[in-house]
């Protein structure tokens, strides 16, 4: 849906019409949002920085979910099983190969992406329901093999913990600065990013670049290709668009996006093993794709915010409604969780399918149209 | 490998597809008639063995007929109580959460009935808590049935097989053991998946259904009123689930984690064809089968210990390996309808 633009504003140039941000107040808005975000461990307490960290990982999750689920229509249940290859996969390199975090990070999701491939393989032959049972396969498949193969490094059932992520940087004049460590044995200054506020720093520049490339992809070539496939895929194939291929390359993606997130999430955790995130984890981020609006650069911003809000909403309540009603007070905190996200995604699929995204249009629509109605 | 096992486990194996083969024609129902792939049967099954637990605990029935001499009649009582709370539950479900999906894009009907899920476990949580409970006991689990297979006919052997007690102690005979509990729940799993296909053949209200099920404007156009019809799939599809579920409770007790068993019946259901009824319980059997058989490698195993091992915890994802290479190999399942159409 175009959205409509006040009389007189007109694109003059090429690079005005292809800008994501038109107005320099824009342009302002995003960056004093970014340095608020950014300096969020100066003003705000740590229970509200986790939060913060684990909505920007599941938003990374989600972005690439919605590449598949959006834009090419595959719908998948495998994207946790994707993200806990991400996390296996980024705590061993760190932990065991001593590699650089910051290294490890994209190395994870590629290896996310190749697993990803590989169950995006059935897609050559199935679609709609039929592909929800092979990624659903995946889910279970995936944990299993992190449970029962090669215990000695995995640790089985019981996981590994992950080593902290860490930044080296070169000794400036015999000191080490901005709070970081000397270690002697390398001759360098190490920058830990043990806890949440500092791991704050990583999510935020590790989403800022997944955001500039989803909404990039979305938008090229590639990315209208992949909403043809969806849209119509007879049509698309006659278009000369590959549409195995096509659906490779967006499984591939959707498990580098998840791979990505779940090396963050080990490292945020510091811990990570096969229910780190399980099928549950799937069903949220299919839902806080829904919730959000499929198929939109801010979809996955507003459903992973909003259904995280409202988990972190229902462990706060919980313990007034068990005030309020004292008979469910040995089951309320497992059963809130299921029972108000559940009824929240169902609410959403029969009055809002289009999800916020839809909705925050409209408000844009009628601020932009004020003080007229159309 | 452990070949003398062979018998014993393929028919524990067997024996525990039953069930599975049961849950499976329960989504094989709803699918045919509507075309919604219920990812909330294993929290319907859940809610109806749970429902049984309480209409025969101490605090409904058993404060009524208290007493052992009392105990078939709470059981049959519970029953028929959970059956039709079953029956509502599934109607309600139809009617609140699946009508108004009516013509959406498939991804909302598969979100919604697993937001469903959700909803229903949570429900389940808040209504009968997070403890295992002591499902009543129907089947004696003491004293399991023994057949004796002669396998060497050495003189003397026959004589001594019917004191052995485990699967391989005798030298030349071979005894399996049938646990009672898993017995009758496979007896009684194919008589009500026999009911079901009599239901489907001979009844008007079976033939109705079946019209749905081709064609939904067709139907219509005879006078079938097929939001009855759904209501009534899913009203037997939460029978279904509910009897599944006592079964699976009876034989492997009743917490929370019962609604898993569920999901081999979704690999059931997809190796079976997805429309197809016979396809779901020959799948369900399969699927069990092979469940069985993946606990028969042992340490002498020929890629090894830990090979064997893991092997052995595969029981659980043995039914996706299945589910996997079906959906390379021959996507539309043994008995399925072929699909003409690109992709």
């Amino acid at each position: 849906m175009a959205i409509p633009r006040p009389a007189g504003d007109f694109d003059r140039r090429y690079e005005q019409d292809m800008s994501v941000l038109r107005r320099p107040w824009q342009v302002g808005l995003l960056l004093l949002f970014l340095l608020a975000l950014y300096l969020l461990p100066l003003y705000s307490s740590g229970s509200l920085i986790s939060l913060v960290n684990r909505i920007g990982i599941f938003i990374i999750a989600v972005q690439g979910l919605n590449i598949l689920t959006g834009y090419t229509g595959q719908i998948s249940l495998g994207q946790a099983a994707f993200m806990t290859v991400g996390g296996y996969v980024s705590a061993l390199l760190v932990g065991n190969l001593g590699w650089s975090f910051f290294l490890a990070l994209p190395v994870a999701g590629l290896a996310a992406g190749l697993v990803g491939l590989i169950f995006g393989l059935p897609s050559l032959r199935v679609k709609g329901f039929y592909l929800v049972m092979a990624t659903l396969g995946a889910q279970f498949i995936i944990p299993w093999l992190a449970r029962n193969i090669y215990q000695d490094i995995l640790n089985g059932a019981q996981g590994i913990n992950v080593t902290v992520a860490s930044l080296k940087l070169p000794v400036i004049a015999n000191t080490c600065f901005l709070g970081t460590t000397y270690d002697a044995a390398a001759n360098a200054c190490y920058f830990r990013f043990g806890d949440p506020a500092s791991f704050l720093f990583i999510t935020i520049t590790v989403l800022l670049i997944t955001t500039i490339a989803a909404h990039n992809i979305a938008r090229s070539r590639f990315g209208r290709a992949l909403v043809s496939v969806r849209d119509n895929d007879l049509a698309a194939e006659l278009l000369g668009i590959n549409l195995f291929t096509y659906k490779l390359r967006a499984f591939f993606l959707a498990a580098v996006y998840a791979g990505i997130a779940g090396s963050l999430l080990a490292h945020n955790l510091r811990f990570i093993n096969s229910e780190t995130v399980n099928l549950t984890s799937s069903v949220l981020m299919l839902g806080m794709l829904v919730v959000g609006g499929l198929g939109t650069s801010v979809g996955p911003f507003f459903g992973a915010t909003l259904v995280l809000l409202i988990e972190e909403a229902v462990i706060i309540l919980t313990p007034i409604l068990i005030d309020l009603i004292p008979a469910i007070e040995g089951t309320a905190s497992a059963a809130l969780r299921p029972l108000i996200f559940g009824l929240a995604l169902m609410l959403f699929l029969v009055f809002e399918p289009r999800g916020l995204a839809y909705r925050w249009q409209l408000i844009k629509a009628a601020w932009r149209l004020r003080p007229f109605a159309h | 490998m452990n070949w003398q096992l062979l018998p014993q486990f393929a028919i524990t194996g067997l024996l525990g597809g039953g069930p599975i083969a049961l849950l499976a024609l329960g989504l094989v129902l709803i699918y045919k008639s509507s075309e919604i792939f219920n990812f909330a049967h294993g929290q319907m099954l859940l809610i109806g063995a749970m429902a049984t637990w309480w209409f025969s605990s101490d605090q409904a029935l058993g404060r009524i007929f208290p007493g052992e001499e009392q105990f078939a009649l709470r059981i049959a009582l519970a029953i028929v109580l959970a059956l039709l709370t079953s029956i509502i539950l599934g109607l309600v479900i139809e009617r609140i959460a699946l009508r108004p999906m009516t013509g959406q894009p498939l991804l909302s009907i598969i979100l919604m009935t697993l937001a469903l899920s959700q909803v229903l476990q949570g429900l389940t949580i808040i209504t009968f808590g997070t403890t295992q409970r002591n499902f009543p006991v129907l089947f004696s689990t003491s004293d399991p049935y023994r057949i004796t297979l002669p396998l060497a006919q050495t003189a003397g052997a026959a004589a001594d097989c019917t004191f052995a007690l485990g699967g391989d102690l005798q030298p030349g005979c071979l005894i399996v053991i049938i646990r009672q509990d898993l017995f009758w729940s496979f007896v009684i799993a194919m008589v009500c998946v026999v009911l079901l296909y009599a239901f489907f053949q001979y009844t008007r209200t079976g033939l109705s259904m079946r019209a749905t099920a081709e064609d939904h404007e067709t139907a219509q156009a005879v006078g079938i009123r097929i939001n009855r019809v759904f209501g009534f799939s899913w009203a037997i599809a939460g029978i279904i689930a509910t009897i599944g579920g006592i079964l699976i409770a009876t034989a492997s007790g009743l917490s929370l984690g019962l609604s898993v068993v569920v999901l081999a019946a979704f690999p059931a259901v997809l190796l079976g064809g997805l429309e197809s009824i016979p396809g779901a319980v020959i799948g369900g059997l399969i699927i069990g089968l092979f469940q069985g058989l993946v606990a028969l490698p042992n340490n002498d195993f020929f890629l090894g210990q830990e090979a064997a091992q893991a092997i052995r915890n595969a029981k659980e994802i043995a039914p996706y390996i299945i589910l996997l290479i079906v959906l390379i190999v021959r996507p539309d399942g043994l008995f399925g309808q072929k699909r003409i159409e690109r992709i």
